[in-house]
């Protein structure tokens, strides 16, 4: 219980932060309309009548949408962790009873919260601008969001562990470490057209099966539980060798003092 | 003043190439205020940051509340607090919901009466609900003890408590340790390069050196063992010693 409380405590520190702030709540509304727009825009000139082709631009969206998903987890929980290296706090924070696990718990919570306020006003408007629903998907679509969510909270885990061990420099990895993975996460185009010799490498991350999923479902209607417990698994192997790296690179910074002296 | 309820033995802390504590020992007693003095460099801060478990040492044991936090800090993480120019509360929160969510942290029942008493006592409730980053450093300080104190901790660690504070606001300040030590027996280590200060706080005094104690006592038997009218006078006579070194 007291574990939940704490937990609680830095939700709402995150939370304080993006209520305060009107520009935060458009900052993260803006990318991922604009790109919803810009993306819809370029599938709908794409696009004739043709129902095939209708159906392609509604991939490219939800694939931008559910990409979204994934880069918003995972920035989310980075910058709510580089706060607390802007701020000097980390060290406030570690004299008091909160422990490393928590705090990563509560990174996730608002990183969820910080997705959804980012997501859901992106996928409201497709709606009427090009009437493609990413609902559509409906409960697949939940699954496969859960999905992007945790590994997009794996990559911010593995983000932090470098912040922590290599201080403030490594900071740029949190908003440029995601897009290495983009070609090889299959989002828009399947993981047949990359050359044969690096699809391995594609098909060993989660997201890859969410995205092939997703055009499953779109094209075929089809919800493939493997590709789904695929992304499943390598979560769980990948989450498992994140949380490590986080605990021995928290434990490096206790040997070295990173604790009370990484800030701005 | 009995219960030991610091013990520090043969306490040791090497980075790369710099010793910058070097085998030091020394106990804390239930309520009593130990000063840690030292010229920068000396291992004063070094020495706190591992006594809270933010550094580990090189070499040695360090019991709080008869636990060796090596093995379980955490058991005894909301006993004890601390404050320091090093760190900050985050500047874009108010000081009022920083210290709702260190209320949270430590687990504080009825948080919202202990934010105004302890903004009472700080004198500090006419600020709490500024952004903690527009407040000048002295109210920074005041914020930082409110947050060191809302736990109302068994030990407190203060470093430089008093270093951006006016003489009246330190004085104050000050006054309210002492209140606060006697009302819950807190136990203090305190860092400082204040000499009033700490002949006025302190039961004890640690004197450090090139990460080394070099001495210690209590105020007055230092005072009378080195032959000087002031501490800092005993601080020079220490720092400038060259067998010290």
């Amino acid at each position: 219980m007291k574990s939940i409380i704490r937990i609680f405590a830095l939700v709402v520190r995150y939370f304080y932060l993006i209520k305060t702030s009107f520009p935060r709540i458009l900052e993260l509304m803006y990318w991922p309309t604009f790109q919803m727009i810009l993306w819809g825009l370029i599938s709908k000139h794409l696009t004739n009548s043709n129902d095939t082709a209708v159906l392609i631009g509604g991939v490219l969206i939800a694939g931008v949408l559910l990409w979204d998903v994934l880069f918003r987890s995972q920035l989310g929980f980075s910058l709510s962790f580089l706060e607390e290296i802007w701020s000097r706090n980390l060290g406030q924070l570690f004299v008091s009873p909160l422990r490393p696990l928590e705090m990563v718990l509560s990174l996730m919570t608002i990183s969820f919260i910080r997705t959804i306020i980012a997501i859901i006003p992106a996928a409201l408007l497709a709606i009427p601008l090009y009437s493609f629903s990413l609902f559509q998907m409906g409960f697949s679509l939940m699954l496969f969001f859960s999905s992007l969510l945790i590994t997009g909270w794996i990559l911010g885990i593995f983000i932090i562990a470098a912040i922590i061990r290599f201080g403030v420099s490594a900071e740029s990895l949190a908003w440029g470490a995601i897009f290495t993975l983009a070609p090889l996460s299959a989002v828009y185009y399947p993981v047949e057209t990359l050359p044969e010799w690096i699809r391995w490498l594609s098909l060993s991350f989660p997201q890859t099966y969410v995205f092939e999923g997703m055009r499953d479902i779109l094209f075929n209607n089809n919800f493939n539980l493997n590709y789904f417990l695929k992304s499943v698994a390598l979560n769980g192997v990948y989450a498992f060798i994140a949380i490590i790296v986080f605990l021995v690179s928290f434990e490096g910074a206790r040997k070295r003092g990173g604790l009370i002296n990484t800030g701005e | 003043m009995s219960e030991n309820i610091i013990e520090v033995r043969n306490l040791s802390k090497k980075f790369k190439n710099h010793h910058a504590v070097k085998n030091i020992s020394f106990d804390l007693k239930r309520g009593e205020i130990k000063g840690i003095l030292g010229a920068n460099g000396a291992g004063k801060t070094t020495t706190i940051t591992m006594l809270l478990g933010l550094l580990t040492p090189t070499s040695g044991s360090i019991k709080i509340l008869s636990t060796d936090i090596s093995k379980d800090r955490y058991k005894i993480l909301n006993k004890i607090n601390f404050s320091s120019p090093y760190v900050d509360l985050p500047k874009k929160l108010t000081v009022r919901q920083n210290l709702f969510v260190y209320g949270m942290l430590y687990g504080i029942k009825n948080i919202n009466k202990k934010i105004k008493s302890v903004a009472k006592e700080l004198d500090f409730e006419n600020l709490l609900d500024s952004k903690v980053g527009e407040l000048s450093s002295g109210q920074k300080t005041r914020v930082s003890l409110g947050k060191a104190v809302i736990n109302d901790p068994e030990i407190l660690f203060l470093d430089e408590p008093t270093a951006s504070l006016d003489p009246d606001t330190a004085d104050r300040v000050r006054t309210f340790f002492e209140k606060f030590c006697k009302k819950h027996n807190t136990a203090i280590i305190l860092a400082s390069h204040n000499m009033e200060e700490v002949t006025r706080l302190c039961d004890t005094v640690i004197m450090m050196k090139d990460g080394r104690i070099t001495d210690q006592g209590s105020p007055n038997s230092l005072l009378k063992k080195y032959g000087k009218k002031k501490l800092e006078d005993v601080f020079l006579k220490i720092a400038r010693d060259k067998s010290n070194s």
